[in-house]
């Protein structure tokens, strides 16, 4: 099972309720994923030469603010940090490769569960609403949000197991399904020199989309090369910088529902999660069609399907 | 008319209430408000009585129904009428994957589309679709009519027993041992009666009708590709 949420708000007036709109969704996935649950929220971006970490210590034993000195330390960058939940967030200077190195070096670990500069991750064991009071999601403003609740098949209930994956730079993806080629493709990635860090399988599904980016692909055609290159159930969304995009698997093994409004545009693997958003009764429903991709971005201002 | 509003009645509640029906019961007009998409409204009926869903239902709605007449004012997701037995089921919108999967008899009306694999192991129920199914539909169909009167997606009756298929519009393709028949005139007036109980206005001769080339029922060497 699992499910998976998405919303992007387009009304600058809903904006200041994407935690609470986004939370009631994820908690309507509940009966699909008790497991665990996540988020990837795009919100607060940091000022311009700025980008954001979002960090996670499985041993609950690092001050959020004296990692963020001796990074700036270390690497005479400013940087600053701050916590939600048992999630610590570092504004850095510059870009994220840097510090990522530098933390992966320095302090191996600490999971770095997100980066980019709009972009921060949130995602632990426990039921979505635990998970939602832990990180007090509710209270968050923002543009757009993509979420997970997990019924764990291929891999162990643990936070780093749990959905959101981060692929690459404000770009995550989650997952509802399994895959069954995981074990080679991970194999494979790992010989073209992309790091994979759990036994998860949607984690190689996001790393996988991430090297096909860092070759230059865009992300339409990296999401077609999935087509061919993935092998198991999915329905994926991906959040971008921008916006978000959902594929289903060839033979729509899993289940998807898209939703728009003039406010807003929404994604659910149940219609349940969608049913508290505001003016769901006139929204325009369909179900995305398998093997197409349906992406949303602030420039196309509508949900685009493509065969 | 007895309303149950879903949103302050668990669905529970509901679905005993209606299991709990007498066969000669006088409550024979339902109206269930705010269904919220969830699963299973009205699922294994066996009264006659007129039951209407007025929004989108989740899974499963009206499945294994036997009697009854259920209209879905709105969408549905997987699985309407799965397994229906007898009676009626409308719905008004489109529904998801697998409408009146392994159904064994009564009329399944979707005004909308159909997704995929509508009527998959349909054994005996007649479904007549507005608009289009998607793949895989009909497959393994042993018994019973699947009318489709838009387009079909691919692999339409794959390894399909004895049910039998009209579509109006585009066949993406045919799946295994499914093929294109003649239509006769005992055909012709099958499909009339049937638009006719779904009352779906569409001339019976714009159909073309499919069947089963019936080479996969038994192991057959010469047919082994086919397998």
């Amino acid at each position: 099972m699992c499910g998976i949420v998405g919303l992007f708000l387009k009304s600058a007036e809903l904006r200041e309720n994407l935690g609470d709109l986004i939370s009631d969704m994820l908690i309507g996935m509940t009966s699909r994923g008790p497991d665990s649950a996540g988020i990837a929220l795009y919100h607060n971006p940091a000022a311009a030469g700025f980008s954001k970490l979002t960090l996670f210590d499985p041993d609950n034993g690092t001050d959020w603010s004296e990692l963020a000195s001796a990074l700036s330390n270390a690497l005479s960058l400013s940087a600053t940090a701050s916590q939600r939940g048992n999630h610590g967030v570092l504004t850095v200077e510059g870009g994220t490769a840097v510090p990522r190195a530098w933390l992966k070096q320095n302090h191996p670990h600490i999971h770095i569960m997100g980066h980019g500069s709009v972009m921060e991750v949130y995602k632990d064991k426990g039921l979505p609403e635990q998970v939602v009071d832990q990180y007090d999601l509710r209270s968050v403003n923002g543009t757009h949000a993509i979420g997970h609740t997990r019924m764990a098949t291929e891999s162990a209930v643990t936070t780093e197991g749990a959905h959101p994956f981060t692929a690459a730079d404000d770009m995550c993806l989650v997952h509802n399904g399994s895959l069954s080629n995981y074990f080679r493709l991970r194999q494979w990635l790992r010989r073209q020199g992309q790091e994979v860090e759990t036994e998860n399988d949607s984690e190689v599904a996001a790393k996988y989309f991430a090297f096909r980016l860092s070759q230059g692909m865009p992300l339409d055609e990296a999401l077609r090369a999935g087509f061919r290159d993935l092998d198991g159930f999915y329905t994926f969304a991906m959040g971008t910088r921008d916006g978000f995009a959902v594929v289903r698997d060839g033979i729509g093994c899993k289940p998807a529902q898209l939703a728009e409004t003039d406010d807003w545009v929404a994604m659910a693997s149940e219609y349940r999660s969608l049913t508290g958003l505001p003016g769901i009764e006139k929204a325009r429903l369909w179900e995305p069609e398998p093997s197409q991709i349906y992406s949303w971005d602030l420039l196309t201002e509508t949900m685009q399907g493509a065969a | 008319m007895i309303t149950v509003d879903l949103a302050d009645t668990s669905l529970r509640e509901l679905n005993k209430r209606l299991h709990a029906l007498p066969p000669d019961t006088n409550e024979t007009a339902w109206e269930v408000l705010h269904p919220l998409g969830q699963h299973a409204i009205a699922a294994g009926l066996d009264v006659p009585i007129e039951l209407t869903v007025r929004g989108h239902a989740g899974y499963y709605c009206a499945g294994m129904n036997k009697q009854a007449t259920v209209t879905i004012d709105g969408h549905c997701g997987w699985g309407v009428a799965e397994n229906m037995m007898s009676g009626h089921v409308r719905v008004k919108g489109n529904a998801s994957q697998s409408a009146g999967a392994s159904g064994h008899g009564g009329l399944l009306v979707i005004d909308g589309d159909a997704a995929a694999r509508c009527g998959i192991s349909m054994k005996g129920i007649d479904i007549v679709v507005g608009g289009d199914v998607g793949h895989m539909s009909a497959f393994m169909g042993q018994l019973g009519t699947l009318v489709v009167c838009g387009d079909a997606g691919e692999s339409l009756g794959d390894s399909l027993y004895e049910a039998r298929i009209f579509v109006r519009g585009d066949v993406e393709s045919l799946g295994a041992d499914c093929i294109e028949k003649e239509m006769k005139p005992e055909h012709l007036e099958a499909l009339a009666g049937l638009l006719a109980a779904a009352d779906i206005d569409a001339d019976p001769g714009s159909f073309r009708r499919y069947g089963s080339a019936r080479k996969l029922y038994n192991f057959d060497v010469d047919h082994a590709d086919q397998y």
